[in-house]
C-alpha cells in the first residue's frame, strides 16, 4: 500500500485487540493502542483534537516556545518590597494562588491568610474588622500569576512583604515569590495568628535584611545549577527541598556573614533556613515561572505555561491562548495524612507550586527523588515509571536537568495539551495537602493528577482560535 | 426477580471484552439478563429501553456499569463477582519495572516506537472513530475503518482529507479487507494470487475472495470501502481510489468491484475508470440491470458467484462464459427425495443471514424466481414484517441488522439469537425450508456449524413430531486455510442434517426450486 514499503503491512491497531492478533499471525506486523476514550469521553474535545494532530503551524510554534523555556537562564536577584517591584501591585492588593476567584468563594486557607495578610499591613486590628474591610471591597485580591509572582498554597503576597527577585539573563523577564515560613502554624496554609504575624514581621525586618546583604555582595545566584545539583542529591525541588535548600545556604552564609549586620542576626536568618527543608521551593517555583513565562505568548502553541489550584478551581494556561485560563473543580489528593486526620479533613488542591510541573520539575523528575514516592507506598521503579509516564505528553527534555535514574536523560518538559488529551495520561503533581479550615496547616502529603477536563476546554479554544 | 447496578468508575474495556464478561454472567445459575458496559449516553438508553434498569443513571463514558437481573440476591452477587474477578484479570496492572515500556496509548506514541507503521486499523466505539482515522491520516497513515455509527459527513471529510493527501480510508463499517495478504477484521484466509477485488460490501467481499480461492485462484488486494461510499453524498471516493490503485499495482492483473447498484452519475465515474485501468473489471452491482453495464474491459456478474467464476476465467486468460452456472449440485431424483417428507402447510422458505449482502442478495434472486419476499429490512416498501421477530410467508431476515443487534453481539460472533430463531422457524408449519449462511474466517465465532447444529438438531427432532420438517439449507463462507476449516464446517452441519451447498446463489436457486416444486405438487 504504502510506496515506501510495498510488500509489508504494519498496522496500528485501535480498538479490538484480537484483530492485532490476527494480523501477527498471518504475517503482518500489528501493535496495540491501549485505546480509552480522548479527553476522558468528551466527544467535542476528542474531535477537535484530532484536527490539531501532527499540525505544521503548531509543531512549529511548540519548538518556539520550548526553545524559550529551555533558553531562560533564572538567577536570584535580591529582594524587594512586594508593593515596589512587582508589576501592577500598587498598595491596596493582596495576591493569591491559583486562577482568579471571587473572594466570597476562596477555600477556608485562602480566606485565613488573606485576613492575615490584612492584620499584617495594619489594615485592620482583629479579624472581623478585617472581613469588613474585605467585604466592602476596598481591598483588591488577584491571582499571582497575574502578576509575574507565584506562591505556594494559599500563595499570599500583600505589598509589605519581601519578594525574592528572579530574572532570566535570555530575556529578562522576572518573577516574584515569598520568602518561606516554615512548617506549622504559618500564613501560606490560612493561620493568621499573632505568632504567624510576629514570624512574618521578623521576616521583613531580620531574614530579608540578610538576605539582602547577602544577595548584595553577589552578580546573583544562578538557579538553574542548583536544581540540577539538587536533582542529583534526591530533590524534585517541589515536594523536597532538602538538598537545594543546603546549596542555597551554602552560598548565602559566607556571605550574609561578610556584610556589617550584627551577629545575632545573621544567626537567627542562617537557623531559620537551616531549619526549614522547604526554604528553597519559592524560588523554585519563581525560577520555574521565569522559564515558562518566556514560553508564554507564542501564537498557536498548544504548550501549558502555567497549572495552578485555588482550592476550589484547577487552572492551567497555554502559550497560544493569551491569558485565558481553563479551569475545573480541583481534585482532593490521595496520599498519607499525618496522625488523626484523612481525606475528609483536606482542602481541594492548592497553591502555584504546580508550576514545578509544568517546567518538569517536581512529579516529573519524581525518578530524580524516590524518598517523594513513598508518599503514594511507591518503590524506588515506581518513581522512574512515574517520570517516564511524562514522556509522551511533554515536548522535549530539558537537558539541562538531567537525572541519574534515568540513565542522565533530561526531565521531560513542556507538557502539550494535546498529547494529554490525547493519551489520557495527565500530568502527575507532588504537592503538601492543606487542611481545609484555615490555619490548620498541613495534614498531609501525596501524589495527584491535573485534571482532564482543564485540558480538554483548552485544545477546544487553540481549536477555534488557530490561525492557519 | 430482582436487578442491581454496579459502577467502577474509571475502568475501560474495550466492547469485546465486555461482551464476553456479559456473556459469561449470563451463563451462571438464576441469571436472566446481564450487561457489562460502557456508561456512555447511549449504552444507558439501551439499558433502559431493555428494562435492565428503570432509574436514569449519569452517563460517564470511562466508567464501566454493570447491570444484573437475577432471580435472587445470591445469584446477582455471583454475577457481580464473577465480572469483577473477569475485569480484574483482563489487562496488565501497572508495572513496577522501570524496564517496562509505556504501552502506547495513543496513535501518535504508537507510531514513535512503531514508525514503519502504514496502516491504522480503527474499531472504537463510532463516536470516537473518525477522530482516530483523521489522525492517523494527518500522521500519514492509511485507515481501515471496522467501527460502524460515523455520521456520513464525518465520512466525507475523511475520504477527502485523504483524497488530498493521497492516503487511502476503507470504511466506515468496513468488516474486512485483505491487505498485502494480510486479512484484517473479519477475513479468510485466502491464497496470494492476481486478483484484486474492491468491496463495497464486506460479505460481498469474502464470499468472492473464497469462491476465488476454491476454485484455484488467488488474491492481490481486497480492499473494502465500507457501505456507504457509492452513496451520493461520499461519491464513490473509495471505490475510486481503490480502483486506482488496483490499476497501477502490478500485481493485480483482474479487477472485481463488489457494490449495491450505485448513484448514477457514480457508476458511470467508476465505469469510465475501471475502463481505462487497462485491466479486465468483473462488475457485480447486486441488482443492477446487466446490459447498463456494458464497456470496454467490462464484464457484469449477476451474483457474487458469478463474479467469482468470472474473475478466475479472466485470471487463466480465458475469456469468462456467458453461459449460466449450474443452479446447485442437487438432481431432480434427490430433489424429489428432499421433498417427500414435507406436509402440505409447508410452503415457505425462511432465510436467517447473518451476513447482511447475503440477505440482499437473497431477496433479489427470490424475487426475480417466486416474486418479492417479506423481510424486516425488504427490497420494496409494502413487504416489510410488522413484527420482526415473527415471519410471515416467504421471510429473509438479516439478523446482523442493528434492528437485531442492538445490546447484543452479532451473529457471526454470537449464535444464540439466531438458534432461538431456527427453533421458532421450524415450529412454524408453513415452513418448508430455513436458509442459513455460515461465515468463518478470522473474527467470526469459534466453531459457528458447531454451535448451529445443535439448534438444527433439536429442531429437526421436535419437527419430527409435530410432522412438520422444514428443509435446511446451508453454505459456508470460507477457506479450508480459515482457523475453522470449510470441510469440516461444512461436514458438521450435513451430519446434523442440513443440505449444504457451495454458494449463497446456489443455497437460494435450491429453496426457489423445492417452493417451485412444492406448489406443483
Amino acid at each position: 500500500m504504502n510506496e515506501n514499503s510495498p510488500k509489508n503491512l504494519n498496522v496500528i491497531n485501535v480498538g479490538l485487540s484480537s484483530f492485532a492478533d490476527t494480523i501477527n499471525g498471518a504475517g503482518g506486523k500489528a501493535i496495540n493502542v491501549e485505546w480509552r476514550p480522548p479527553a476522558g469521553g468528551d466527544v467535542a474535545a476528542a474531535t477537535a483534537l484530532a484536527g490539531l494532530v501532527n499540525n505544521s503551524v503548531i509543531e512549529n510554534a511548540n519548538r518556539t516556545a520550548f526553545e524559550k523555556y529551555l533558553n531562560a537562564q533564572p538567577v536570584l536577584e535580591g529582594i524587594g518590597r512586594a508593593g515596589d517591584v512587582i508589576p501592577n501591585m500598587g498598595e491596596r492588593t493582596i495576591l493569591y494562588s491559583g486562577p482568579p476567584i471571587d473572594w466570597q468563594n476562596v477555600c477556608g486557607p485562602v480566606h485565613g491568610a488573606v485576613i492575615g495578610a490584612v492584620i499584617y499591613e495594619g489594615w485592620a486590628k482583629d479579624q472581623t474588622s478585617a472581613e469588613d474591610l474585605l467585604r466592602s471591597g476596598e481591598v483588591t485580591i488577584d491571582p499571582c500569576h497575574h502578576h509575574s509572582a507565584v506562591g505556594p498554597m494559599a500563595g499570599i503576597v500583600s505589598p509589605s512583604m519581601p519578594v525574592w527577585m528572579v530574572a532570566s539573563k535570555a530575556d529578562g523577564n522576572k518573577a516574584f515569590t515569598t520568602l518561606n515560613e516554615g512548617l506549622g502554624k504559618v500564613l501560606r496554609f490560612g493561620a493568621n495568628s499573632p505568632e504567624v504575624i510576629e514570624r512574618l514581621k521578623w521576616m521583613q525586618k531580620t531574614l530579608s535584611g540578610v538576605l539582602s546583604a547577602a544577595l548584595s555582595a553577589s552578580d546573583g545566584i544562578d538557579i538553574k545549577t542548583i536544581m540540577a545539583q539538587a536533582l542529583y542529591m534526591g530533590d524534585e525541588v517541589h515536594n523536597r527541598n532538602a538538598a537545594a535548600t543546603g546549596l542555597l545556604l551554602k552560598q548565602l552564609a559566607p556571605r550574609a556573614v561578610r556584610s556589617n549586620l550584627p551577629a545575632d542576626d545573621i544567626a537567627q536568618a542562617i537557623e531559620f533556613i537551616a531549619g526549614n527543608d522547604h526554604f528553597f521551593l519559592n524560588i523554585s517555583m519563581a525560577a520555574c515561572k521565569v522559564m515558562l513565562d518566556a514560553a508564554h505568548g507564542v501564537p498557536n502553541s498548544s504548550m501549558v505555561t502555567a497549572m495552578a489550584r485555588n482550592g476550589v478551581e484547577f487552572g492551567i494556561r497555554v502559550s497560544g491562548c493569551g491569558d485565558q485560563w481553563f479551569t475545573t473543580p480541583a481534585p482532593v489528593v490521595e496520599g498519607l495524612y499525618f496522625p488523626s486526620y484523612s481525606i475528609a479533613d483536606a482542602a481541594p488542591d492548592l497553591g502555584d507550586s504546580s508550576i514545578t510541573e509544568t517546567a518538569g520539575l517536581g512529579g516529573f523528575a519524581m525518578a530524580a527523588s524516590p524518598a517523594i514516592v513513598q508518599f503514594v507506598g511507591g518503590t524506588p521503579a515506581d518513581s522512574i515509571v512515574r517520570s517516564r509516564e511524562m514522556e509522551p505528553i511533554t515536548i522535549g527534555r530539558n537537558d539541562a536537568l538531567t537525572i541519574p535514574a534515568l540513565d542522565f536523560r533530561g526531565t521531560a518538559a513542556g507538557i502539550d495539551i494535546r498529547k494529554v488529551v490525547d493519551t489520557g495520561i495527565l500530568p502527575i503533581i507532588n504537592t503538601g495537602i492543606a487542611h481545609k479550615e484555615a490555619g490548620v496547616g498541613q495534614i498531609g502529603a501525596g501524589i495527584t493528577r491535573a485534571p482532564m477536563a482543564c485540558f480538554a476546554k483548552a485544545i477546544l479554544s487553540l481549536s477555534e482560535s488557530r490561525i492557519e | 426477580m430482582q436487578t442491581a447496578q454496579k459502577i467502577l468508575p474509571n475502568l475501560y474495556r474495550d466492547s469485546v471484552a465486555l461482551m464476553q464478561i456479559s456473556s459469561k454472567m449470563c451463563d451462571l445459575p438464576g441469571v436472566i439478563q446481564a450487561s457489562a458496559i460502557m456508561a456512555t449516553e447511549a449504552n444507558i438508553a439501551l439499558l433502559v429501553g431493555a428494562g435492565l434498569i428503570d432509574k436514569t443513571i449519569e452517563p460517564a463514558p470511562n466508567d464501566l456499569l454493570i447491570t444484573i437481573q437475577g432471580k435472587d440476591e445470591k445469584s446477582l452477587m455471583a454475577a457481580f463477582d464473577q465480572a469483577e474477578a473477569s475485569l480484574s484479570g483482563g489487562q496488565p496492572e501497572n508495572s513496577n519495572s522501570a524496564d517496562t515500556n509505556l504501552s502506547p496509548r495513543s496513535i501518535e506514541m504508537a507510531l514513535d516506537e512503531f514508525s514503519e507503521a502504514n496502516l491504522a486499523l480503527i474499531s472504537c466505539p463510532g463516536e470516537y472513530a473518525g477522530a482516530e482515522a483523521r489522525k492517523a491520516l494527518l500522521l500519514g497513515l492509511d485507515v481501515m475503518i471496522f467501527s460502524d455509527n460515523v455520521p456520513v459527513e464525518d465520512e466525507v471529510a475523511l475520504k477527502q482529507l485523504a483524497a488530498e493527501t493521497g492516503k487511502l480510508v476503507m470504511g466506515p463499517d468496513c468488516g474486512t479487507a485483505i491487505i498485502n495478504g494480510v486479512p484484517l477484521g473479519f477475513a479468510n484466509v485466502v491464497t496470494r494470487g492476481d486478483i484484486g477485488i474492491v468491496a463495497a460490501s464486506g460479505t460481498g467481499l469474502q464470499q468472492v475472495s473464497c469462491l476465488i480461492d476454491q476454485l484455484g485462484c488467488g488474491i492481490s488486494q481486497a480492499i473494502g470501502t465500507g457501505g456507504r461510499d457509492l452513496n451520493a453524498k461520499v461519491g464513490g471516493l473509495s471505490i475510486l481510489k481503490g480502483l486506482a490503485m488496483l490499476a497501477d499495482d502490478e500485481n493485480t492483473a483482474v479487477i472485481t468491484l463488489i457494490s449495491k447498484p450505485p448513484a448514477r452519475e457514480i457508476a458511470e465515474k467508476v465505469l469510465a475508470l475501471a475502463a481505462e485501468s487497462g485491466k479486465p473489471v468483473v462488475v457485480n452491482f447486486l441488482g443492477a440491470d446487466a446490459d447498463a453495464l456494458r464497456g470496454k474491459n467490462i464484464f457484469p456478474a449477476g451474483t457474487l458467484e458469478q463474479a467469482a467464476h468470472m474473475a478466475v476465467h479472466l485470471s487463466k486468460g480465458n475469456k469468462p462464459s456467458e453461459k449460466t452456472l449450474p443452479r446447485h449440485n442437487l438432481d431432480e431424483a434427490e430433489l424429489r427425495g428432499l421433498l417427500s417428507p414435507l406436509s402440505d402447510s409447508q410452503t415457505y422458505v425462511r432465510g436467517l443471514y447473518s451476513g447482511g449482502t447475503f440477505s440482499y442478495e437473497a431477496m433479489l434472486l427470490l424475487e426475480k424466481e417466486i416474486g418479492p419476499v417479506n423481510s424486516s429490512t425488504p427490497l420494496r416498501a409494502g413487504h416489510k414484517l410488522n413484527d420482526i421477530w415473527t415471519s410471515t410467508g416467504n421471510t429473509i431476515l438479516d439478523l446482523g441488522d442493528d434492528l437485531f443487534t442492538r445490546g447484543r453481539p452479532h451473529p457471526m460472533i454470537d449464535h444464540r439469537l439466531r438458534n432461538d430463531r431456527i427453533l421458532k422457524e421450524a415450529r412454524d408449519p408453513e415452513t418448508a425450508v430455513i436458509l442459513l449462511d455460515v461465515v468463518i474466517g478470522y473474527g467470526s465465532h469459534g466453531d459457528p456449524a458447531g454451535s448451529m447444529s445443535d439448534s438444527i438438531r433439536a429442531a429437526r427432532e421436535a419437527a419430527v413430531k409435530t410432522g412438520c420438517c422444514p428443509i435446511f439449507i446451508a453454505f459456508v463462507c470460507g477457506t479450508e486455510k480459515d482457523p475453522q476449516n470449510l470441510v469440516g464446517q461444512e461436514k458438521k452441519l450435513r451430519d446434523a442434517g442440513a443440505i449444504v451447498v457451495g454458494s449463497n446463489a446456489q443455497a437460494v436457486r435450491l429453496a426457489s426450486d423445492i417452493l417451485s416444486m412444492v406448489k406443483e405438487k
